[in-house]
Order: structure tokens, then C-alpha cells, then sequence
């Protein structure tokens, strides 16, 4: 390897040419220091790309219609009842109507059952427009304080709601409990009234660990501006579930909050009459509010976006695998090698063992391809049987 | 890493340099092919370097040549004045320090003490922008109003980036401590009371005289008083300190040598520069006994150094501690930035600017939607501006529209602020980091004969490595191994250059015995048998006598110190020349064969072994080289009383001072050998001799005397008294050394060739030498059109200039016109070569002609510089530099091309036989010439490639993670709610993302080494910046827009009008962009090894886990949210909705891409994969061009 060192040892003289030289700092060597880990060095070769749109495209599409199936086996019954509830002679002055506390809320609602729905049957009323994501609305909470008595007095992030003027915390504080939701929904069929049923409405976890059995409801709702619904001072916080729910706060503008469920079938064709309290005001700033009763499947609600989405992707897949098998059709430049991860070996190494060419290559050019690159080296080119080495 | 680039400090670098380079043109105009060109160079260069090392703005001072044993022939150009000296009393350290507080022996690395690590530690790794923006965001979040995150998850990425770095520090500081500790505490031996007594080396004050023996390690810097050679010499090793392995002789002053301290005590006052880093300068007077001795740099010794084959030598320490010159030379390595850092910022500018949109969209419509609802406000549910909770209503939180937009603005900053990908800045450190462990632990690029592994000095232009467009490199020492060995010479007119062959009989006859012991020099050369014969034959025949006196020319007239090395055979011992020019090296130990065996050297006399009879020689006087006179000369008594000038030095120098009347035919036909020689590619030295009668000698020796006292311009005086014994010469003849190449240099030329790198040698040799190992490196071939350019004027220079481009444009015209009908048999283009002197760059750097020469440079593939001077290297680089955005690479060994490594973008220094100025000034230093390939061809591209994409897939990450946000804010009525919780924002660059970029920055490899090596042209990828360009950051950008808009709006319709809560939905969003960011790049990852399969997978798992933890925790309002969401289905299908309809875009444009116009790396990858597949149909496709058309390189 080294002549140089073969020719100073002929000059050198007899002793210390031979001396071995110790604590070299010749690194040592490993593969991982000279970076020849056993490695798998994936192409794209066209059978992959071939096999993997066609593979998104098989699973996506069953996908697709799978949800889209189950979306449409959900029976959903959508009634806005903000303006409807208003008494005609109110209807300049929502606002008014809302805010009086004279005036008689309860309102009277009908839906038709549009297709049998299973047991159990939720009910969940939907607001639009209420922006619970808004920054100053959801910081405006104490965790602590609705896990332990002990953190009553932690209201710093629940102003301007944390206290009442005398100084007394409020319990449950901050806007998202003062706003709490306060229309109720009574239903019955055939002048026989529906259970709705609030169990296991809240998540058990809020119930068990975020929302403290010891916490009462104190001062709330007790200042000069009613938010919305009362508590009922005696009940825990924790067994309070249309708050739990509540202060579980919606992602996006448009909301649905579970009400409540009714565990009985509804046949098709039935008239559901609703005894709505109207209390709850939306119509300061121009939210509406739904009362939705729906059954549910493996994906949730009624929403075909997730079908639609998968077909579309499942199907845009298959389409490029057409192209591409076009393409390479038209246009060859090798052949379909699936065999893609299979050697995971570094070529690093052995070196010694391989020809000193490459046999190159699997590209297939036609002759106007190879008149379009000048000046290009050419690594190996095969016209017409001639074998011709350029590099 | 601080920047202490001396070429980034100094304003105007360019000017400086080439006005200095100017000067020293001027003054070298004629030089020799010889090892005085070169040393001329390092003189002059240190002036450079160490002038351009200094910070402080010192004014500029002329240091003195090297050489050891100089009697001060260079050193008194200036006169110290008294403001800028100190007073030294020698002996007294009491009234020493009485005036001044000289600095203790005490030495300090340590930056820190405990009392002040904190706040200096924060200090100084606050000087990072990095850090300052993550602490003005820090701050900013602090503020009520701005709270956007809490307190703790603010402030944690800071604080664990500062604390990280702060141990390590700590780590390092407290390892320093120790070794000071040990230092400071080793023993020396001090005069006290008259007696020397052991102190400790930190108790040692300035003005003390210590005693030191052989073998023992300086304590600081000291001037020889005594030594316990009788002529005051001591010789030093200072490997410590230059890295040069040689002997140095120093001397102590006749005036102070007999004096014995401890007995009759000593007094004197020596006067000394103020402390300085020039390790090869120093100035002092020292007033003794009433006479006033100047100092030079042969006269100090300085810590760090050990004493060798002295017994003991007395000195008086003159600088100690912190101001010895090896402590003042202790800075780190220069620090450059690299280009693609440079582009990196371009589009970190525009990252600032989208970000600032961003805010400014978001800040906008809250001030329109405020505006809107802004009667509503007061009671609106999930507002409230209005706090009743006093008795008089007011307004709660709201400072009015302006300026909660204001407020909104700055929270987006902070909510937005990845934008700005400044965990990139650690990452590419870190990556960084690992390159340079990789380069430096590879077995290829180890030198087995110096024992030198890789070494990174700078840390952050790894990435530049794959990028060099020109290659400058220096000759000696660089392309050739700088190992002279004495060929042949030609002496009284006759070559002897027939024999080469060595029979081993005559090994014999170079051996001689002195007191029963057998001397043998350690080198043997090979020996022409006819010039043995005719030495054999004595002095007689008049050849002979001539012989007689050429080698004993070679054998005195040097400095080289034979040095006695003990061997296992107690009978034999060898003797080991030690000197500081391999020149000399090697005409010593030919003169040694040749049975002329320098034995002894000291400052007083020469012993000689002349065919086996001991001779002594004194030695009267000596003129040092030095760069104007470019030769040396030594004046020697002979026994018989005679008395010689014996005169070596290049041929140019001497032939002006040879006496033209004798001989003619001697000097015609030595002309014609040196000639011969040189287009051998040999260096030549021309020896001459006369002698001087009685009267000549004592004219000279009263005015050396006068000139070595002489208060002012010594210098210059002592370089008349050399010209005026230095005339007249008879010249004897002209040797011939050979510089071996070093080995693969030619196939490494051919490579880099290949890889569409310029190579440009830029040599202090004569233009026959240069074009010689121009050939024999393959630099060269005989096909190619040679353009010489050797002018005297300027206007010559512009008028070949313009020859030469007018004929280089004729040549591409006419190559292009026979390419485009030769096509496809090859590239039959001729190539031009051009060569060019150093006097004729002198007219043409830094003049109107400098335009002419870069085109025509340009037009030329090869280009040869010879006789350049040191700055002239660093004037070349810049022509380039100013003219082009090439990526500039100088390589060089010796000090003569610091100012080139340092002036160019990427500097290697080769550490060889000329010292370690050259590595010491470089960005990366290795052994040989030839780990250039593996280090451009496959570190530098492996490098680029891994740097190049981590940037682009930083700013994708971080970007795609942002706009995930901003369109989530856009459904909140802008007011920078996130869903993402605090914790995984803070995190997401950090633990989820963070270590895959890093690993596959370090790890991945597009092609093998071999690939790389085998296919030069592949280089081209980073020339022409194939993976980082603006096109593929905005193409990268548009990714990460329809990304974005995936994995937002995926979840937005999929969820929109149900119960989902923001929590969910939330951790929705976190886990999919980071599992997506994971799986964008496992698929451009190009090697999967188990590190690789490890962070990638590993980080999605530790994102899970992240996420569960986080949702564990009853006090934050997302509990428990992860396992409520993950049970649904619909959660599940949005997520792999999300990451292949994400994906979709990138592969689709992948694959087409790669299949209908592959890159060359694909190609290389797929011939790489696939190559034992025989029976495909195999085509040729062609790779890029590797050299650019002319049309590219004019800029």
C-alpha cells in the first residue's frame, strides 16, 4: 500500500526502520465509523410505484364505500328552533324576548321520524357561530379549582368571572362555566313522554378525575349578568354532567354537544313532539341553535366527507397507476424489478469481487434521446448489439 | 467557534493583500528554482499571517526571517522604543515587577472560575442569534397580555438548549482546570540566593534566572545566558509549539556565557518588546557590563519548547504566564461560514417574511371581526369584554382595537415563531459534528507515514466540500513529499548524473570511525560511482580538486546540525542532520556519501570528516539567506590558514555575482545543466567559493562587526557586508535534488479533472521545474496548447494577454466547430494550458489586466503559476473569488501558503515536513495530496447532500407544523387558540422531529464511496447545487402548503359539526403532522440502517407516548382526550386519509421525475442497485456534462 515507506526503509538505517510504531492513531475500523452499515437502499422501480398505487388504491376504495355506507345507514334529524321559538310578536326584538325574564320560553316543537332509528337515539343540540375555541373563552378556567375544594380560592385565569364583588370565589368559575347551556328538550311520542337519559353523556375520565366530588357549586351564576344555565348547589361537580360536557370545549365554531340519549327505537314516520325551554341566547350575536337526534355508526355521525375522501384517493391512485404503466409502456427505460429491499448488503465493503464496469444500464433510449444531451458523459452505451465504453 | 477569522475582520481584506503583495513583487522579481524561493516566502508570510492573527490594532511591525543562529540579520528594522519595551533586571525580579505587574507563571485556560460560569457562560452563548430570538420570544410570552403559552413550556426549549450547552462547557472548563493544575504546579529550578533552588513553575516571576537540563520542558520564555555547550549553543525541540519535528539552534550572547550565576551573580538590564504572538520574532536589548548586545530570535528559547542534547542551559525569563508566546498563541480555529449557509439565510429571509404575513393576516381580521362585533362585545358569551365583579362595570382585558390587534400580532409571532427554524441552527451543528467524526475516523484518509488521522478544524463548512469549483494548490510539499534527495550534480562543467545504482559494498566507505565508535549518517544517497572515483583519487587531478571543494561547499555551507543517535549496536551510532531546510538535508547527506560527513556544528567551528580524515574548520562568519539576496554563504578558516567564501544559492542570485572572466565554458555549460536538471523537475542550487586574502577578510570582519552592533538598519547593513564578500564567485557548480510526488498525486489530478474541478498550482519554483511536475502529475499532457506568459512590463503582460485570449477564443471556436461533427467519438476538444510568473503577475493583480487574465484563466483548463510569492497565491484566489461564486479550495504545507488557505473558501493544510503553519491556519488539515478525492468526491458530496436536504426538510417541517396552526386560527375567530397543546407545540421540534432529521443529516448516503470515486462527474451535483436552490425551496414550500391544508382540513370536514372537542382534535392534528413530517422523510431517506429505522420509528412511538403522557395529566384540559378519540374509528381513517393524500403530490412528482428525467445520482443509484442484472437491455444514458461551457464561467 505504501511505496514510500518501502522506499525510506531502503535508506533508512538498520534500527529503527523496523520499529513498530504503537499507538497509531489509525482509526479503527468498524463499520458503523466508516459508514458501511448493512443498509437497504429502496428505488422506486416501476413494478414498486406500479405495486403501491394499485395497493392505496384496493385498500382506499373499500375504505370508502365502507364509510360512506355506514354514514348513510345514520338517521339524523336536524331542527333549528332559535327563531321558530320566538314568539311572532317578538320577532323584531329577539334580544328583548330573550333577555326578559317575563316572558314564557317554552315552545313547542314536531319531527318526523324520517327511517327507523335504533336505540340508542342521542340527542344533541348544535350551535353555530359560538366561537368556544375563542383564546379569551377557553383559558378562562381553573382545573384545579373544579378537581379540589382545596384550590376554591385558584381563580386567576377565570376573570373577569372569578369572583363575586365581595371578594368569594366563584365555584365552578370562568366564562365557560357562567356560559353554560340552559334550553332543555322534553319529548315524547305519541303524548308519551321519552326518557332521555343523562347517563354517561360526560366522559367518565372528566367525571372520575377532572371534576372533584367534593366541589360544590358556589356563587355561581349570583352576579348582575347571567350566563346561562343555574347549578344546583347540592349536587358535586363531578356528577353535574351537562357542565362536564359543556366545559368540554367544542374545537370549531360549529358544535354539537350530547344533550342526552333515548334508549328506545323510533319507528319510522313518528311524530316526535319537543317541549324546548328556549333560555339560552344566541341571538346577541347571531348563533343559531339545532336540536339534532341522531344514531350513530363505526365513524360517528352522518358525514360523507370521509367516503368521498377515500374513493377520491383511492381512485386518483389507480388512475396513476394506469399512467404510469403508460408511460412505462410508451416510454420503457427498464423492467419491472420488484424485488426492491431484498439484498440488504453494502457493496462498500467487497469491492474486489465486482467487475470494473459496470454492466451498465437498464435505460432504454431512443435515438433521438441520445442527440438531445451533449457533451455527456456516457457511461455505457449498447446500439445495436456494439458494445461501446466511453467512460 | 468565536469568529476570529482575521480575513473576515479586517475590512478591506482584498485591498490590504494586494497591496502588500505588490510590495513584495517587486522586491523578488528574479528568483531561483531553489529552496530559497520557498523560504524567502515564509518570511514574508509570517508578516502576513501573524499580522492578520493579531486583533488588537497594533500597528504593523516587520519580523525577521526564521533562521536560527542569525545574528540578527534581520531583526533591527526597527528600533524598540521605550513605550513599546519593557525593562527586565536580570536577576532582580523584585525590581522588575516593581514598576510594572509583569504577568505571574500562573497559566489559566480555564475561562471560567464558579463564581463567574453562570453569567459568562450565559454571555457568551447568548452571542448566538439563535439564542437571542428564542429569548425575545421567551420574553415576550411573559407579558400578561401575551401569554399565549404557559410559563414553563416557553421557556423550557431555551433553557434545555442553555443547560445542555452549559454542562458541556462546564465539562470542558473543569478538564482545562485540571491541566493547569498540573502545569502550574511542575517543579523548575530557580536561582535564589544564589543557589538554584526548586520552585514551582506558577511561582516563576519575570526577571528570575532558571536553570534548565536536558530533556526538560521550558517554563516560559527565557533568554539564554549560558549553556553548557562553551560556545553558547542549546538546541531545542519545538514540537509543542510549530509541530516541527527538527532540532532549532539558539545561542547564547558571548557576553553573558562565561558568567556563572550562582558563583559570581550577574546583573544587567535587558530592554524587550511587549509581549507579542510572533513565535519567530524577537526583538531586545540587553545592557551588560556596560556594553549594549542586541537580542534577536536566535536568542530566546520559549515555553512549551524542551531542551535537547544540551546538558543544561542558564536563561532569564523574559515573558511568563499569559504573555509567553505559545500561551498568546492559543486561539481557535478560524471560522468561516459556509455557502450554503449563505443561501440558507436568503430563504430564512423569506421564511421571515411569510411569517410576518402570516401575522399580519391574522392580526388584520381579529381588527376587522373586532370591529364587527365590536357592539357585541361587551356580553357576548365567549368574549365579555366587560367585568362586573366590581361595582362600577369596566372593561376587562381590552386595551381597544389598535392595540389588541398590536397584542394579536405579537402573540402570533409567538405562536408562529418555528417559522423561523431555529432548532435548524442546532441541528446542523450537531450534524455537523457527526460529519467531521465520520471524516476523521475514516481509514482512507489516515496517513500511515506521519501517522495523521483527518482533522477538522473548522466545524461549519463541511457542506462547502462538495462544492469546489478551482483547486489551488501549492507544489512543494503538497503535490511532491518535500523528502529531497540528492539526484545529481554537475561540477566544473561535467554532469554526474549516470549512476544511480547503490552497490551495497559501498556503504562502507560513508561510515567513519571516530574513537572506536562507528558514525554512519542515517540517509544514505545513491552514489555516482565516477564522481566517487574521481573524489577517490584525491586532490591531485584538477577536477578533483574542484570535486574536493563543491562538496565540501555542501557539507559546511548550511546550518544543519548533525545530531548522534544511539543505536542497539553500541559500536555504530548514526548521525541524524537536523535542519530546518530539506534542501539542505539533502545535500548534506550527499556529502556525507560522498565521504564529506559533517560532525560537528557549532556556532564557532564545523568538524568535517573529509575521506576519513577529521578536519576542523571555523567558522568565521555566516550570511543567512534571506529573500533579496536569495543566497547564503559561510566564510570558513581553514587549518592552513586560508581563509574561503563558500556561496550557495539560485542560480538567477548567483550567476550575478559570478566572476564572468574565469571560465566561461564552466558557467555556459553549467547553465546549460541547471537547465537540464530543472526540466527534470529537480530543484538546483549553484555552489560557488573564492577565496579571501588576509586584507579582505579583515576589511570584512571590522565591518560585520561594526554592522552586528550597529543600533539602526542592522539589517540592511548586514546585507552589505554580505554583498561585498559575496562577489566575484567561481562557481563550482549546481546540484540537483529531487522532489519525489507524492504518491496517487497524478490519478488525484486526473479525478478532480474529471469532477469538473480546476486545478491551479501555484508554485514559488522556476517555470522549467513547475512544467516538469506539471507533466509528471498529469497536470499536463502533451496534447495540450501551452499559452507562457513571462513579461518584464505591463504593457508586454497586456499585449500577450490579449494574444493569448484572442487565441484561446479561436481555439473554441475552432474545437466547437469540429465537436459538433465529431460528435460521439469522443470530446476532441484541444485544452489549453496557461503558465504564468510571478513578475508578470505583478503586472497584471490588481490592475485593469486582472480582467484579461480571468478570461483567459477561464478558457484554460489548467493554469501553473510559478514563482509566485506568498501573497501572490492569496491575489490569485482572489481574482477568482471577486470574478465568480465558485467555490475556491487552496491546499498547501508550508507557511508560504497560509495567506491562501486562509483567503480561500475552504483551506487544507497538508501537514508535512515544513511545520504546521499550514495546518494551524486551515480549515481541514490531512496528511497527503490524495485524500483531496475521497474528501471532495465523497465526504463533500455525501456532506452537501445530507445538509442540503436537512435545510429544505427543516423548513418544510416547521413550516408545514405552522400553517397547521394558522388555519386552525382562521376558525377561532383570530385569537391564536391552538389545538395542538402547548406542550406538543413546544415539543414537536424537540423530542418528535427533531433526531430523525439529524440521523439521516449524518447517516445517509445517496451512493456508495465507490460510486463516487469511480464517477468523478457525480461531483457535479454540488457544483451546480442540484439538491439546495431556490427552485426546490419553493417547490418545497408548495408541499408544505398542500400538507398543511391535508392535515387540517382532513379533520375540519371529517369532525365539522360534531362533538368533537378541541382537545381531540388537537391531538388529531399533532399526531398526524408528525407522523407525516416522519414518513416525508423516510421516504427520501436513500440508506435505511438500523440507526435510521430507529429515529424514525422510534420518534413516531416517542410522539405516542408524548401525546399519552401529556393527556395523563388531570390538571391540563385535554385529559385523557387521546384514548377517547383513539377508540373511534373515524379518528383512525382520518389519519391514514391524511398521511396519503398528504404524501400524494411529493411521490407522484418523485416518481415521474425520477423515471423520466433522472438525475445523474438516480442513475448512479439505479447502475449502483441493479448492476448484476445482466440481461436487461442495457442503453446507455447519459450523465450531466462535467465541465461547464466557457460561456457559465464568465459571470
Amino acid at each position: 500500500m505504501n511505496p514510500k515507506g518501502a522506499s525510506s526503509s531502503g535508506t533508512d538505517g538498520a534500527t529503527d526502520s523496523s520499529a513498530p510504531r504503537r499507538n497509531s492513531k489509525k482509526p479503527k475500523y468498524s463499520r458503523f465509523t466508516q459508514q458501511e452499515l448493512p443498509a437497504c437502499k429502496p428505488i422506486l422501480t416501476p413494478g414498486w410505484v406500479i405495486t403501491t398505487f394499485i395497493f392505496i388504491g384496493i385498500v382506499f376504495i373499500p375504505i370508502g364505500l365502507a364509510s360512506l355506507f355506514a354514514s348513510e345507514r345514520v338517521v339524523e334529524i336536524v331542527d333549528r328552533y332559535d327563531k321558530h321559538c320566538v314568539p311572532t310578536n317578538y320577532s323584531k326584538s329577539m334580544l328583548a324576548y330573550i333577555q326578559s325574564g317575563e316572558t314564557n320560553k317554552t315552545c313547542t316543537r314536531s319531527l318526523i321520524v324520517p327511517k327507523h332509528m335504533k336505540s340508542p337515539v342521542y340527542v344533541y343540540y348544535q350551535l353555530d357561530n359560538f366561537y368556544q375555541n375563542h383564546r379569551r373563552y377557553v383559558k378562562s378556567r381553573s382545573d384545579k379549582q373544579l378537581r379540589s375544594k382545596a384550590s376554591e380560592k385558584d381563580t386567576s385565569s377565570c376573570s373577569p368571572e372569578g369572583t363575586i364583588s365581595n371578594g368569594s370565589a366563584i365555584v365552578p368559575c370562568g366564562l365557560i362555566a357562567w356560559s353554560l347551556f340552559n334550553d332543555t328538550y322534553g319529548f315524547s311520542v305519541k303524548n308519551k313522554v321519552l326518557d332521555v337519559s343523562k347517563k354517561n353523556i360526560a366522559w367518565k375520565s372528566d367525571q372520575d378525575h377532572k371534576f372533584g366530588s367534593d366541589v360544590y357549586p358556589k356563587n355561581f351564576q349570583s352576579g348582575s349578568l347571567i350566563g346561562g344555565a343555574k347549578l344546583n348547589a347540592s349536587i358535586p361537580l363531578s356528577e353535574q354532567v351537562d357542565l362536564i360536557v359543556w366545559m368540554r370545549t367544542a374545537a370549531l365554531p360549529t358544535f354539537r354537544k350530547l344533550y342526552g340519549k333515548i334508549e328506545v327505537d323510533l319507528e319510522a314516520n313518528e311524530k316526535i313532539t319537543v317541549v324546548i325551554q328556549n333560555n339560552y341566547n344566541t341571538y346577541s350575536f347571531g348563533g343559531k341553535k339545532k336540536l339534532v337526534l341522531s344514531t350513530t355508526s363505526w365513524i360517528g355521525g352522518k358525514n360523507d366527507f370521509l367516503g368521498i375522501a377515500y374513493l377520491t384517493v383511492g381512485g386518483l391512485c389507480l388512475f396513476l397507476a394506469i399512467c404510469f404503466i403508460l408511460v412505462y409502456v410508451i416510454k420503457p427505460r427498464w423492467e419491472i424489478l420488484p424485488e426492491i429491499c431484498l439484498q440488504p448488503t453494502d457493496d462498500d465493503s467487497v469491492t474486489a469481487l465486482l467487475p470494473q464496469k459496470w454492466p451498465l444500464l437498464y435505460y432504454s433510449t431512443t435515438a433521438e434521446n441520445l442527440g438531445e444531451k451533449k457533451d455527456g458523459l456516457v457511461l455505457s452505451r449498447e446500439i445495436s448489439g456494439r458494445s461501446i465504453e466511453i467512460d | 467557534m468565536d469568529a476570529h477569522n482575521p480575513i473576515e475582520n479586517s475590512p478591506h481584506p482584498d485591498i490590504a493583500l494586494n497591496s502588500s503583495s505588490r510590495k513584495s513583487n517587486s522586491s523578488s522579481q528574479s528568483k531561483a528554482s531553489s529552496r530559497a524561493s520557498i523560504r524567502e516566502g515564509d518570511s514574508a508570510l509570517q508578516t502576513f499571517s501573524v499580522e492578520s492573527f493579531r486583533n488588537s490594532g497594533s500597528k504593523p511591525m516587520r519580523y525577521g526571517s526564521r533562521g536560527a543562529g542569525s545574528e540578527g540579520l534581520n531583526m533591527s528594522q526597527k528600533e524598540i522604543k521605550d513605550e513599546d519595551s519593557r525593562f527586565i533586571y536580570i536577576n532582580d525580579p523584585d525590581k522588575t515587577n516593581e514598576r510594572f505587574e509583569f504577568a505571574g507563571n500562573s497559566i489559566r485556560t480555564g475561562k471560567y472560575t464558579i463564581l463567574t460560569f453562570l453569567p459568562r457562560n450565559l454571555f457568551e452563548q447568548f452571542h448566538r442569534v439563535a439564542y437571542i430570538y428564542f429569548l425575545v420570544i421567551a420574553v415576550l410570552n411573559q407579558l400578561p397580555q401575551l401569554a399565549v403559552f404557559g410559563r414553563g413550556a416557553s421557556i423550557m426549549p431555551l433553557a434545555f438548549v442553555l443547560l445542555v450547552t452549559a454542562v458541556k462547557d462546564a465539562y470542558e472548563d473543569w478538564r482545562r482546570h485540571q491541566s493547569d493544575q498540573i502545569e502550574n504546579n511542575r517543579v523548575a529550578s530557580v536561582l535564589v540566593n544564589g543557589q538554584f533552588q526548586p520552585k514551582k513553575w506558577k511561582d516563576i516571576r519575570v526577571g528570575e534566572i532558571i536553570k534548565i537540563s536536558s530533556d526538560d520542558t521550558l517554563p516560559c520564555d527565557m533568554v539564554l545566558l549560558s549553556t553548557s555547550d562553551p560556545t553558547g549553543v542549546a538546541y531545542v525541540h519545538t514540537i509543542n509549539l510549530d509541530g516541527e519535528s527538527n532540532l532549532k539552534t539558539r545561542y547564547a550572547k558571548q557576553e553573558t556565557l562565561s558568567k556563572m550565576p550562582q558563583k559570581e551573580g550577574i546583573r544587567g538590564l535587558i530592554k524587550v518588546e511587549l509581549p507579542n504572538r510572533n513565535i519567530y520574532g524577537f526583538q531586545a536589548n540587553m545592557e551588560i557590563d556596560g556594553k549594549r548586545v542586541s537580542l534577536g530570535p536566535s536568542n530566546i528559547v520559549l515555553r512549551g519548547c524542551e531542551l535537547k542534547n544540551t546538558a543544561w542551559a542558564i536563561g532569564i525569563v523574559v515573558y511568563a504566564g499569559r504573555e509567553t508566546k505559545v500561551m498568546l498563541n492559543n486561539s481557535g480555529a478560524p471560522s468561516k461560514r459556509s455557502r450554503l449557509e449563505t443561501y440558507m439565510n436568503r430563504e430564512i429571509i423569506l421564511l421571515s417574511l411569510f411569517l410576518i404575513a402570516l401575522c399580519t393576516v391574522v392580526s388584520s381580521c381579529a381588527g376587522v371581526w373586532l370591529l364587527r362585533h365590536r357592539d357585541e362585545l361587551d356580553y357576548l358569551p365567549y368574549y365579555r369584554r366587560k367585568d362586573f365583579s366590581e361595582s362600577e362595570e369596566e372593561n376587562y382585558n381590552y386595551y381597544g382595537v389598535g392595540m389588541e390587534i398590536f397584542f394579536t400580532f405579537l402573540m402570533s409571532v409567538i405562536v408562529f415563531q418555528i417559522m423561523i427554524p431555529i432548532s435548524l441552527y442546532i441541528s446542523m451543528e450537531l450534524v455537523r459534528v457527526g460529519q467531521a467524526y465520520f471524516m476523521i475516523q475514516d481509514t482512507r484518509l489516515y496517513d500511515e507515514a506521519s501517522d495523521m488521522r483527518f482533522q477538522c478544524r473548522a466545524l461549519n463548512i463541511n457542506e462547502d466540500l462538495g462544492q469546489v469549483k478551482y483547486v489551488f494548490s501549492d507544489k512543494t510539499g503538497t503535490l511532491t513529499e518535500n523528502k529531497m534527495e540528492f539526484q545529481c550534480a554537475s561540477i566544473w562543467g561535467v554532469d554526474y548524473s549516470g549512476g544511480k545504482v547503490a552497490l551495497p559494498g559501498e556503504s562502507v566507505g560513508c561510515s567513519v570511525e571516530v574513537d572506536g565508535q562507528v558514525l554512519r549518517p542515517k540517509m544514505k544517497v545513491k552514489a555516482d560511482p565516477e564522481l566517487q572515483q574521481l573524489l577517490h583519487s584525491g586532490k591531485e587531478t584538477k577536477e578533483g580538486k574542484h570535486a574536493h571543494d563543491f562538496f565540501l561547499a555542501l557539507a559546511a555551507c548550511n546550518t544543519v546540525v548533525p545530531l548522534l543517535v544511539d543505536t542497539s549496536n553500541p559500536a555504530l551510532r548514526l548521525i541524524d542532520y537536523q535542519g530546518e531546510s530539506p534542501d539542505e538535508q539533502a545535500l548534506v547527506y550527499a556529502a556525507a556519501t560522498y565521504g564529506f560527513m559533517l560532525i560537528e556544528r557549532t556556532s564557532g567551528h564545523i568538524v568535517i570528516d573529509v575521506q576519513g580524515e577529521r578536519q576542523r574548520f571555523d567558522v568565521l562568519g555566516m550570511h543567512e539567506f534571506d529573500s533579496d539576496r536569495k543566497r547564503m554563504s559561510v566564510i570558513l578558516g581553514f587549518p592552513n590558514k586560508s581563509v574561503k567564501v563558500f556561496v550557495k544559492g539560485a542560480d538567477t542570485s548567483m550567476f550575478s555575482i559570478t566572476d564572468r572572466s574565469l571560465n566561461l565554458n564552466v558557467i555556459r555549460s553549467t547553465e546549460t545543466h541547471l537547465h537540464t536538471y530543472s526540466s527534470m523537475g529537480l530543484r538546483t542550487l549553484v555552489i560557488g567559493m573564492r577565496e579571501l586574502s588576509a586584507s579582505e577578510f579583515e576589511q570584512w570582519q571590522s565591518s560585520y562587526e561594526r554592522a552586528s552592533n550597529a543600533l539602526m538598519g542592522r539589517a540592511s547593513i548586514l546585507r552589505g557586508v554580505a554583498d561585498s564578500v559575496e562577489n566575484n564567485i567561481r562557481i563550482l557548480g549546481a546540484s540537483g535534488i529531487e522532489d519525489k510526488l507524492q504518491e496517487g498525486v497524478p490519478q488525484a489530478i486526473e479525478s478532480l479533472r474529471q469532477a469538473g474541478i480546476k486545478v491551479w498550482v501555484l508554485t514559488g519554483d522556476k517555470q522549467e521545474t513547475a512544467i516538469s511536475i506539471g507533466y509528471s502529475s498529469r497536470l499536463l499532457t502533451r496534447e495540450m496548447t501551452q499559452i507562457i506568459i513571462n513579461n518584464n512590463s505591463k504593457e508586454s503582460c497586456r499585449k500577450s494577454l490579449e494574444d493569448a485570449n484572442a487565441m484561446s477564443k479561436n481555439h473554441a471556436a475552432v474545437s466547437a466547430g469540429t465537436q459538433s461533427t465529431e460528435r460521439g467519438s469522443g470530446s476532441s476538444k484541444t485544452l489549453l494550458a496557461l503558465i504564468i510568473d510571478g513578475t508578470s503577475l505583478v503586472y497584471i493583480l490588481d490592475t485593469e489586466l486582472e480582467e484579461l487574465l480571468f478570461q483567459l484563466a477561464s478558457e484554460c483548463s489548467v493554469v501553473l503559476c510559478c514563482r509566485v510569492a506568498p501573497l501572490q497565491k492569496a491575489g490569485i484566489i482572489s481574482l477568482i473569488k471577486n470574478r465568480t461564486d465558485d467555490m475556491t479550495l487552496a491546499i498547501g504545507d508550508g507557511a508560504n501558503d497560509v495567506s491562501m488557505i486562509q483567503m480561500a473558501d475552504v483551506g487544507i493544510g497538508i501537514s508535512g515536513q515544513e511545520g504546521r503553519q499550514a495546518v494551524m491556519a486551515s480549515d481541514f488539515a490531512m496528511g497527503q495530496f490524495r485524500f483531496l478525492v475521497p474528501l471532495l468526491m465523497v465526504h463533500g458530496h455525501w456532506n452537501f447532500q445530507r445538509m442540503s436536504y436537512m435545510i429544505l426538510y427543516n423548513f418544510y417541517r416547521n413550516a408545514v407544523f405552522v400553517l397547521i396552526l394558522f388555519w386552525y386560527v382562521l376558525y377561532t375567530a383570530f385569537t391564536l387558540t391552538t389545538a395542538i397543546t402547548e406542550w406538543s407545540s413546544v415539543l414537536y421540534s424537540i423530542i418528535y422531529t427533531s433526531l430523525p432529521t439529524i440521523v439521516v443529516g449524518i447517516l445517509d448516503k445517496d451512493l456508495s464511496r465507490r460510486t463516487l470515486l469511480k464517477y468523478p462527474q457525480l461531483y457535479g451535483v454540488g457544483q451546480r447545487q442540484e439538491s439546495y436552490n431556490l427552485q426546490l425551496f419553493w417547490l418545497t414550500m408548495m408541499d408544505t402548503l398542500w400538507q398543511s391544508f391535508v392535515i387540517f382540513f382532513v379533520p375540519f370536514f371529517a369532525y365539522r359539526r360534531s362533538t368533537i372537542d378541541g382537545s381531540s382534535i388537537g391531538d388529531l392534528w399533532t399526531l398526524a403532522v408528525v407522523i407525516l413530517v416522519n414518513i416525508h422523510l423516510a421516504m427520501d431517506v436513500l440508506r435505511w440502517t438500523w440507526i435510521t429505522h430507529a429515529a424514525i420509528w422510534g420518534s413516531i412511538v416517542a410522539t405516542f407516548i408524548s401525546v399519552i403522557i401529556i393527556d395523563a395529566i388531570p390538571q391540563l384540559p385535554n385529559y385523557w382526550a387521546i384514548f377517547h378519540v383513539g377508540k373511534t374509528g373515524s379518528f383512525w381513517l382520518c389519519l391514514l386519509a391524511i398521511l396519503v393524500a398528504a404524501i400524494l403530490p411529493r411521490f407522484v412528482v418523485k416518481v415521474f421525475s425520477q423515471y423520466l428525467r433522472p438525475c445523474d445520482v438516480q442513475i448512479a443509484r439505479e447502475a449502483e442497485k441493479f448492476r448484476n442484472q445482466r440481461e436487461f437491455v442495457s442503453v446507455g444514458v447519459e450523465m450531466n456534462p462535467i465541465l461547464d461551457p466557457p460561456q457559465e464561467m464568465r459571470r
